[in-house]
């Protein structure tokens, strides 16, 4: 399980504080998913959890160790991370790539065990990656490397899983396998945090929503509890409803338009009339 | 693993054969089988001082000096996560160079007294330039790209004290400091490879050691940082090794460019990615490059010699337009 515990982060030399008093928790076998707009603070939260960021009050644990107490191997053993930003600086084969996540896990000079190879071949197999494991990195498309990442988490083990934005350029399915995917190993007992902008699909996913805005918590709960429309009309600054999914059940958010929409088909002649 | 064994064998056989090759090779020509002989101390007794006061010790110094660069070159290409860096980015050229003029404007020009002062020269703009990174750097976490610029700033600031300082020189301390500038292993004395043979050991076994964290940090702070780094602990350490190397070469032989740029960039288009063998493999071809450099600056004009700075740098462009081709 992770928890953060009233934290408080300041950018070097910024007047206000990019997340105030932030506390939840991210259990095991479950998905939590954390969501709000661009810069509510989300990414801090995982730079924060990762200590590129250091805490202004607050603390995080992992199984209910003071994560600033423990280094930063243990940290990789316990919680795998996929960051939002990641592009290797040369390019190498898949296969290779999904095995540096066994780092942690082998000394300076230790040579990969049969079992770090079998973890490495599961993970490419369980983000649907056998046909790519030989093929290089700058070779692949946007959504084939979004999987790769997510494969490297996964070879990294670990009781928790953390991903940052994982779905950007994700087609329908593979946006669904993910989800699905990360439903299952919730399932099998792991803790997973998801962040993610997709709340039609974190709605359907997740156990526990988490909304921040202006680095706030401003709502916990279940997807029904925080997708209400006038909280997200306000956080979001834009007009929307909230409906049921039909098939699923699931809360379902449509943002509507602000103006109406232009006709393509006959563009209008009037002029413009000021009111 | 993802390189075949003959590519091993491949670098290794080259050295080995390009230095009896060179060592053979000069104003007494001596065969390659004499060569293994005299090496053991067999044969006439010109041909084994020859081989073994003369030849040898300039073929070593060249390999160790190729061995570093190229070392040096793919721990910083990964670190840094640039394809661009190489050692002397960090200042330890301008600096160095900064050292040795100042020793030979003052006409203090004896060998081993302009290699400590390069030594001490790029030790110096490489601390500096650690400093200028670390105090530009904001909130502590020490960015690559500040310690490039960092050290590109101190590179120009040296260009400029090296301007001032060969400006009024006489005739004989500019040639003496150009001749440095331009890099070369024709003093190479089995001293000089006894103390080289040190840091390269010392600093190219340091390095290896620690080349999986080269691999982690190459795919960026962040994820080098999930993967259990202390990113900018390891990033420095990668950096002091890298330059150590770099300056030790330095003060050897002066200033030898194009090697610690290109042969990383050879080594990788031979499909070895992970920094362990990469640095292995780095340290291979490196030494067979200016060792061959070596040869052709002293055979083409003889008795003249090439700089052998300038003939590592016309050797490497072929393989790095190959590069250039195979990215585009």
């Amino acid at each position: 399980m992770i928890a953060f515990e009233g934290i408080a982060v300041r950018y070097h030399g910024a007047g206000v504080r990019a997340l105030d008093n932030v506390t939840f928790r991210a259990p095991a076998g479950e998905v939590t998913a954390v969501t709000g707009p661009n810069g509510s603070g989300k990414s801090t939260l995982v730079r924060a959890l990762l200590r590129r960021q250091s805490l202004e009050d607050g603390r995080i644990t992992i199984d209910g160790r003071d994560h600033a107490s423990m280094s930063a191997i243990e940290m990789a053993r316990a919680v795998a991370v996929a960051p939002q930003r990641e592009n290797p600086a040369f390019p190498m084969r898949v296969d290779e790539y999904v095995a540096l996540a066994r780092y942690p896990h082998l000394g300076l000079w230790q040579t990969a065990a049969l079992s770090d190879a079998a973890k490495v071949t599961d993970a490419i197999a369980r983000a649907g990656l056998e046909e790519f494991a030989g093929r290089r990195t700058d070779e692949l498309s946007g959504g084939e490397w979004q999987r790769v990442r997510i494969a490297r988490a996964l070879a990294q083990g670990g009781r928790a899983l953390v991903l940052d934005e994982p779905t950007t350029f994700l087609d329908l399915s593979h946006e669904m396998s993910l989800f699905e995917l990360l439903d299952g190993l919730a399932t099998d007992g792991m803790a997973v945090l998801l962040i993610s902008h997709q709340l039609n699909l974190v709605a359907r996913f997740a156990r526990n929503v988490i909304l921040l805005h202006h680095g706030r918590v401003v709502a916990a709960g279940s997807p029904a509890d925080v997708m209400q429309a006038p909280l997200l009309e306000k956080v979001y600054e834009w007009p929307l409803v909230v409906s049921r999914d039909p098939a699923v059940g699931a809360p379902s958010l449509i943002p509507l338009r602000r103006k109406a929409p232009v006709s393509h088909s006959a563009p209008s002649a009037t002029p413009n009339t000021l009111t | 693993m993802s390189h075949h064994m003959w590519h091993w064998w491949i670098m290794v056989a080259a050295l080995i054969v390009l230095s009896v090759v060179a060592v053979g090779i000069g104003a007494v020509s001596i065969p390659p089988l004499e060569v293994l002989q005299a090496v053991r101390g067999v044969g006439e007794e010109g041909v084994v001082s020859i081989v073994r006061n003369l030849r040898l010790p300039r073929v070593i110094l060249a390999a160790l000096v190729g061995a570093a660069l190229g070392m040096s070159g793919g721990a910083l290409q990964g670190t840094l996560r640039n394809g661009l860096a190489e050692p002397y980015l960090l200042g330890v050229s301008g600096g160095a160079a900064v050292g040795a003029v100042i020793a030979f404007a003052v006409g203090a020009t004896a060998g081993g007294i302009v290699a400590i002062a390069a030594f001490a020269g790029a030790s110096a703009a490489v601390l500096l330039a650690l400093v200028v990174a670390r105090a530009a750097g904001r909130g502590g976490h020490g960015d690559p790209r500040t310690l490039l610029m960092a050290g590109v700033v101190i590179g120009a600031f040296a260009n400029a004290v090296i301007m001032i300082a060969l400006a009024n020189a006489s005739p004989n301390t500019i040639r003496g400091a150009l001749w440095w500038m331009m890099g070369s292993v024709a003093d190479g004395s089995w001293a000089t490879v006894g103390w080289l043979t040190a840091y390269v050991a010392a600093g190219g076994f340091a390095l290896i050691y620690w080349a999986r964290e080269i691999d982690v940090l190459a795919l960026g702070d962040e994820s080098a940082a999930a993967l259990g780094v202390n990113v900018e602990t390891a990033a420095r350490r990668i950096y002091l090794l890298s330059a150590v190397l770099a300056a030790a070469t330095v003060a050897a032989a002066g200033l030898i460019g194009f090697v610690g740029l290109v042969v990383p960039h050879i080594v990788r288009a031979a499909g070895i990615r992970h920094h362990r063998p990469l640095l292995i493999a780095s340290a291979l071809v490196g030494a067979t490059l200016v060792t061959g450099a070596d040869l052709v600056a002293r055979t083409v004009r003889p008795p003249g010699e090439l700089p052998l700075g300038a003939v590592t740098a016309i050797l490497g462009i072929p393989f790095f337009l190959a590069q250039l081709r195979r990215a585009a």
